[in-house]
């Protein structure tokens, strides 16, 4: 049999998202010889349909049905429609990331007995170990084109790193370089080197940065085992007697409902989507959703402690110019209780273009101390600051009450409050950031507040018990076998690091694991 | 350095400035700039209103390198979209009215007619957090920002990719540090 595949076809493996976790499982699948469907929300749009401009792409293909929020970030006031900025497209949010991919250390997988019991914190190791990981990160970085990996060397350094770089370096940081980007810097696996073309967040036009949309989605296609079937949103994963799942209901390109059977459903669409689906499942049998036996679906939502630092200089800088993201100062990362917080964080190049910087910079603000920070635009660097964030129960995806999206499927509430350590962590990165470019002569400084949630992580997690979370170490859900989580939400805990290269390495490590047991017949 | 080319250094804009008043003149439904080539066509608001608007854009988001147009460009949509939508124009409308009524109050002069911006600014302090003054701070920042034609002015360049990306055009050519 191959692609294309009937609905009522209950052999198939079908994938919800076809983003990083998404698109990387359906691929392996289909060239393991799989017979894979993945539905995708979204549309498909190939890289002719990008341009370099943010508010364009922004609302070409961002998420941008219904969600409220509620909680004390900030996001709720200034963004409160916006939690997340995710995409709604073949490709997921890989269309939009900035490229950098970076493992985990080994001690973020031991949270709980690396941190010990914060309060508050609803901490937990994760079920697997750096060292059981580590076969698959190389292959991830293999796969992706990881830069300083796999002797691929680093991208040259624009002008924002080099003064973040300047400054690291009066600042006597030891480890400040151009990062590790799955962004190729010479021309490999058919995509060519990048251009510095500087839009990284809208979509690389000439496909020099990893995506899963012209990476792997055709690889998989090309073995006549994958579909991918855009423009179909699924609303409802069913079940059987047995409590084995059965198939999905999902709402087709004319808004039509569709039912496709299936062997195995693994959900991959990004941290809020997933566990509203599971929990718009629920059922008779499972009246708290699927997989929810232990309460803890849409729970634990992390989005990483983040903030960014823009600074002003008395000559230009042209930050924007090249690669977004490719900067990186890691001597924070490590896990240092005397700074006053556990955990760490990076901190990395970016920059935003003149619309989204006056839409980001300080939201809500205006008068000249506002705008005289952008009439200094061309002399700005900037960076970002990413670090672990604690788990907390009460930060968590719920259906809400009673909005409903146009499918009549309950919109998502994403609440969210930082703990303690997180302010703390952000407060330190604020100064450090700062530190960096006065070192190097700044004459003001931005300390800029978290956009909406880039990583969205944790709300299916990864536990050792089946109390404790959604899925064990292989990302199958402890309730059922033949449901599987494959995106960030399985994250345990968060990690200081940008996630992708963890969810991909999980997805192939997670391709093998089903592969294995679909051959057992254990699924 | 690659320069990214700023806009003209200093105008006629630039003296004028240093009050931010904006000098426009009505006539026959449409508001004529007093001292720049253009005009704005107003039908669903009345034009003193349309001029407050452009005032108010100005006092939000004050760049003195941008000249009039600009903010006249950002909120002159709302004159079509008040033709259409009842709800807007009187949220405009009483908004405005309420603008004034604080400036006579203090300055004896409607808003337009305050002649420092501090002063100015002081007032919309009063209305910031109201539906009318969000709606329109809201709407400058596309209406104002996402202007191609300002971007030279800021430095920043925009789109590269037809131009090869700046891996020859100076990604790399800071020269101060
Ligand atoms: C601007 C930006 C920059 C970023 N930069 C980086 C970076 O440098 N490094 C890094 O590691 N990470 C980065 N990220 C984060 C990274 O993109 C995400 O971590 C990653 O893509 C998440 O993978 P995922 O599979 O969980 O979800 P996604 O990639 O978001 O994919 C989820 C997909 O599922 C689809 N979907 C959701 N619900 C349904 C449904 N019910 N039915 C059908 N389809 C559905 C969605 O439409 C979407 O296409 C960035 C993100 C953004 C937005
Ligand atoms: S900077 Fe490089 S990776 Fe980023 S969009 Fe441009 S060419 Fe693509």
């Amino acid at each position: 049999m191959g692609a294309p595949y009937k609905l009522d076809d209950s052999s198939v493996v079908v994938v919800i998202g076809s983003g990083a976790g998404g698109g990387t499982l359906g691929s392996q699948l289909a060239r393991k010889g799989i017979d894979t469907v993945i539905l995708e929300a979204g549309g498909r749009h190939e890289i002719d349909d990008f341009v370099n401009d943010e508010w364009t792409m922004f609302s070409k293909i961002s998420w941008l049905d219904p969600r409220t929020t509620s909680g004390s970030w900030r996001i709720a006031k200034d963004f409160s429609g916006l939690p997340a900025w995710i995409v709604k497209a073949v490709g997921g949010s890989t269309v939009h990331w900035a490229g950098a991919s970076l493992r985990f250390q080994a001690h973020e997988f031991k949270a709980r007995t690396t941190y010990g019991d914060i309060p508050g914190a609803n901490l937990l190791d994760w079920p697997l170990t750096l060292e059981e990981l580590e076969p698959y990160y190389a292959k991830a970085e293999s796969n992706m084109g990881v830069t300083r990996t796999n002797g691929i060397p680093g991208l040259p350094g624009n002008n924002n790193f080099k003064v973040m770089k300047a400054g690291a370096d009066k600042l006597g940081y030891k480890t400040c370089h151009t990062g590790r980007m799955a962004i190729n810097s010479k021309p490999r696996d058919g995509r060519p080197s990048c251009r510095q073309i500087g839009f990284c967040f809208q979509g690389c036009v000439i496909g020099a940065k990893w995506s899963t949309l012209y990476s792997d989605i055709p690889k998989g296609e090309d073995t006549g085992k994958l579909e991918v079937r855009p423009n179909s949103q699924v609303l409802k994963i069913e079940h059987d007697a047995k409590g084995k799942v059965t198939g999905v209901v999902y709402a087709d390109k004319n808004g039509k409902l569709q039912r496709q059977k299936a062997r195995i459903v693994c959900v991959a669409g990004n941290s809020i989507e997933s566990p509203r689906l599971l929990l718009n499942s629920h059922s008779n049998m499972f009246p708290d959703g699927l997989a929810n036996s232990s309460g803890q679906v849409g729970k634990n939502y992390m989005r990483h402690m983040t903030g960014s630092v823009y600074a002003v200089f008395d000559k230009p800088v042209h930050m924007y110019r090249g690669t977004t993201m490719a900067g990186i100062i890691t001597d924070e990362s490590r896990n240092d209780p005397k700074r006053g917080f556990v955990g760490g964080y990076e901190m990395e190049t970016l920059s935003l273009g003149l619309p989204f910087m006056a839409a980001f910079l300080d939201p809500g603000a205006w008068g000249r101390s506002f705008t005289s920070a952008l009439d200094m635009y061309e002399n700005m660097a900037g960076m970002w600051l990413v670090g672990e964030d604690m788990p907390q129960e009460s930060n968590a995806i719920t259906l809400h009450p009673t909005k409903k999206d146009k499918y009549g499927m309950p919109i998502p509430n994403v609440h969210f409050d930082d703990h303690p350590n997180d302010v703390a962590m952000r407060n330190h990165a604020y100064k450090q950031g700062a530190a960096v470019y006065d070192a190097v002569g700044a004459v003001r400084t931005f300390p800029t507040p978290p956009y909406p949630s880039t990583h969205n992580l944790g709300t299916n997690r990864m536990s050792e018990k089946p109390r404790d979370g959604v899925v064990n170490k292989w990302g199958q859900t402890h309730d059922i076998a033949n449901l599987f989580v494959s995106d960030g939400s399985q994250f345990t805990t968060g990690g200081a690091e940008n996630p992708t290269l963890t969810i991909v390495a999980l997805a192939i490590r997670q391709s093998d694991y089903i592969a294995e047991q679909m051959k057992k017949g254990a699924i | 350095m690659e320069s990214a080319g700023k806009g003209p250094a200093v105008t006629r804009r630039n003296f004028i400035a240093s009050s931010g008043a904006i000098a426009l003149v009505i006539s026959s439904g449409a508001l004529i700039s007093a001292t720049e080539a253009w005009g704005v066509k107003v039908e669903a608001l009345k034009p003193e209103t349309m001029h407050t608007l452009i005032q108010m854009a100005r006092d939000i988001y004050p760049h003195d390198r941008l000249a009039d147009r600009f903010y006249a460009l950002a909120v002159k949509g709302y004159d079509a979209q008040a033709g259409k939508d009842a709800a807007l124009r009187k949220l405009i409308e009483n908004g405005v009215t309420t603008l004034d009524g604080l400036a006579k109050a203090a300055h004896g002069a409607p808003y337009v007619g305050v002649g420092w911006e501090a002063d100015r600014v002081a007032l919309l302090r009063q209305i910031e957090h109201g539906a009318f003054f969000q709606k329109i701070r809201g709407g400058l920042v596309t209406g104002l920002y996402n202007n191609k034609e300002v971007w030279p002015i800021f430095g920043y360049e925009g789109e590269s990719a037809s131009k090869g990306g700046y891996l020859e055009r100076g990604f790399n050519d800071i020269d101060w540090l």
